[in-house]
């Protein structure tokens, strides 16, 4: 430290003045430090946990095999003998097949908005910052998907390809990259004019090294706050495309595929045809107001 | 900063440095002809409908081891020109040779090697630090950038931390918004010289900090200046900043140079009637020499559509039919006590009526019409 003065009449102005050595705390560790205190979001991410825990623990969790039928016992009510939320229209035990149907709903709901968080994101981030006339042929293709509203787009594409899970995952996919594409070439654009990224330009840095350090570390948090609002999104559209026969293909247990095969007895069990649509609604209740809390604690505006 | 200090004139050969190329006398930077036009598009093909002249046919030389004070209004051009020096934006037209070498062109040296040789630091201290980065990593990008390892390069910005007067255990690992403006502006000090640059663009580097807080940076700019043997291009639109801190002026007006010569020369004898108006545009510490009458009025005309002949003709109190017909020259520029105006009141055969009077004798009716 005392070589700073060497050499130097000015030494008495050229050290700021001691400051307390305050405790320093990146911005992860802020926003973790703030979801601590956040007793809505901590108590709806441990219901998550729970039900992916669930989802991936269904051999040794589910009483019965959800696939098993039985003429004997369709449609009994809720704790009849060992069926604790009693049997479908098939005999098949509701709560082994909610345990099962909770792996396919969270694999719709994950995996498409990753992929196109992914996908949307790049192609968000290359228009925002190489602008022009790519942007333009970038964003404008784009606005085209946004033209059709999301259920109807999706059941369009997997309508043309085909019922099927792997359809579905594809169809949902390209019904997400759009707005996330959007959202980061939006925050892209911003950072993009900063003068930090022209200061990177001026030390010489490469496009890639200046888009890797210093514009998606300031993408990341908006981006990834919109993807996780989009999972229960992604988790309501795949029930609704599973409900029309265009997701999962019947034996699955599908929450969305329960529904639709249990309507025609709601009025001889209403509350077991009700479960698969409180499931539905706990998982993405709980994945929206996740979403939420981080937004908060990220301190983000979309 | 009222009155500068007295300081010896840098009119000796400056001391060499290993690393130059052209040899001592050889100018740091020489900018000749140096346009750019912005386009404006409109209409319903998204034609350009004319151009915006921000840069206009901008010649100059900054020597080694001085410090170059550029001024002039908001709006004049001056931080087009920092980003026309530093390669950031394309030029329309002109020549740039650093130390000797064209930038960018056969034989020459390379953009990449320029930018290590000639860093900027930014007016915006809140927009020019990453705010994700500590600015420790901040510092040590360019470095990494150019090959240096990921411990050389922290050990290098520790280093610079400790030179601009922050400790670097306390504050290295910080994130910008923990910063106050004035350490912000420290850091961004910093980076500009993480890769050993041989100059310095500083545009309006001091301006966005309040008044004790920029004298302690400007202090500390000379410093480094003479720590490290750099050169300086000063761009401010504040008039004591730069006579404090400048070795020769350069006053730019809507985007061409209007006059250019030492420091003393342009304070205590402007020929140039904007620099004139400009210089009484300044606050008086003395409440009876209170400034009653605004010297210019007006804004500057649009750029897009600048004056024809000379471009101050429009606000300048001496405006006469020569100054519509025909633009002046600024002259030629032959060491560093030059001292040009481009007025054609200092062209004797320019046809002006107040123009090749006797040195000194002119200047003095000239400021008795303005009074």
């Amino acid at each position: 430290m005392t070589d700073v003065t060497v050499g130097s009449n000015l030494g008495s102005n050229l050290l700021v003045d001691d400051a307390p050595a305050l405790k320093v705390r990146g911005y992860w560790a802020t926003v973790a430090n703030r979801l601590r205190y956040d007793y809505v979001t901590l108590f709806f991410a441990a219901v998550i946990v729970l039900i992916v825990l669930a989802a991936m623990c269904a051999p040794l969790l589910a009483p019965f095999d959800p696939l098993k039928t039985s003429m004997v016992y369709r449609l009994k009510p809720v704790g009849f003998r060992n069926f604790l939320l009693g049997t479908d229209e098939l005999g098949r035990d509701m709560l082994s097949r909610l345990i099962y149907g909770g792996r396919m709903s969270l694999l719709m709901g994950l995996v498409p908005v990753v992929t196109a968080t992914i996908l949307g994101g790049m192609l968000g981030v290359i228009a925002g910052f190489l602008g022009g006339r790519t942007n333009m042929l970038i964003m404008r293709t784009v606005d085209i998907f946004y033209a059709f509203p999301s259920v109807l787009l999706a059941v369009a594409i997997s309508g043309t390809m085909g019922g099927g899970m792997a359809n579905g995952l594809i169809a949902l996919t390209l019904v997400f990259i759009p707005p996330l594409c959007r959202i980061a070439e939006t925050a892209t654009t911003q950072v993009r004019n900063l003068d930090f990224v022209e200061a990177a330009r001026a030390s010489g840095a490469p496009t890639w090294s200046i888009v890797v350090h210093h514009v998606l570390g300031n993408v990341l948090a908006p981006v990834f706050i919109y993807a996780s609002s989009l999972i229960s999104v992604a988790i309501l559209l795949a029930a609704g495309l599973s409900f029309l026969g265009l997701g999962v293909e019947p034996p699955t247990p599908d929450w969305g595929l329960m529904l639709s095969t249990l309507r025609q007895a709601i009025y001889v069990q209403p509350y077991v045809c009700a479960l698969p649509g409180v499931a539905i609604f706990i998982t993405s209740l709980s994945f929206n107001l996740v979403s939420d809390g981080l937004r908060q604690a990220m301190d983000v505006r979309i | 900063m009222e009155a500068a200090p007295k300081r010896p004139k840098l009119d000796t050969v400056p001391p060499g440095d290993p690393r130059d190329r052209g040899g001592k006398i050889q100018p740091m930077l020489i900018v000749s002809g140096l346009k750019k036009h912005f386009p404006i598009r409109g209409g319903l093909l998204n034609r350009k409908v004319g151009s915006v002249r921000a840069v206009d046919d901008v010649s100059f030389v900054v020597l080694k081891g001085e410090t170059l004070g550029i001024v002039g209004e908001s709006g004049c051009g001056k931080s087009t020109l920092a980003r026309l020096l530093m390669h950031l934006i394309p030029r329309d037209a002109g020549e740039l040779i650093f130390d000797g070498d064209g930038v960018a062109e056969e034989r020459g040296i390379s953009l990449r090697e320029l930018r290590r040789n000639m860093q900027m630091v930014f007016q915006d201290s809140y927009s020019s630090l990453n705010p994700r980065l500590p600015v420790e990593d901040s510092i040590a990008y360019g470095p990494k950038v150019h090959g240096k390892s990921r411990k050389e390069a922290k050990e290098i910005a520790r280093d610079l931390l400790a030179k601009v007067g922050l400790r670097p255990e306390l504050f290295g690992s910080r994130y910008p918004h923990e910063l106050s403006g004035g350490q912000k502006q420290r850091v961004n000090v910093a980076r500009a010289l993480a890769l050993s640059p041989r100059m310095l663009i500083l545009d309006e580097a001091v301006s966005a900090l309040d008044k004790s807080v920029e004298a302690q940076v400007l202090n500390l700019l000379r410093y480094l200046k003479r720590h490290f043997n750099l050169t300086y291009v000063f761009i401010s639109h504040d008039l004591n900043v730069v006579q404090y801190i400048s070795d020769r002026v350069l006053v730019m007006y809507l985007g061409e140079v209007v006059e250019i010569g030492p420091v003393e020369e342009i304070y205590e004898r402007p020929k140039h009637p904007y620099t004139r108006a400009l210089l009484a545009s300044r606050l008086s510490m003395d409440p009876d020499e209170r400034v009653e009458d605004p010297p210019l009025t007006g804004d500057p005309p649009n750029p897009i559509n600048p004056p024809s002949g000379c471009r101050f003709r429009t606000r300048c109190p001496f405006a006469e039919d020569v100054c519509a017909a025909s633009a002046p020259a600024l002259g030629d520029w032959v060491d560093r006590t030059t001292h040009l105006a481009a007025c054609h009141m200092e062209n004797a055969a320019s046809g002006h009526s107040l123009a090749g009077r006797p040195e000194g004798a002119g200047a003095q009716m000239r400021l008795a019409a303005t009074a």
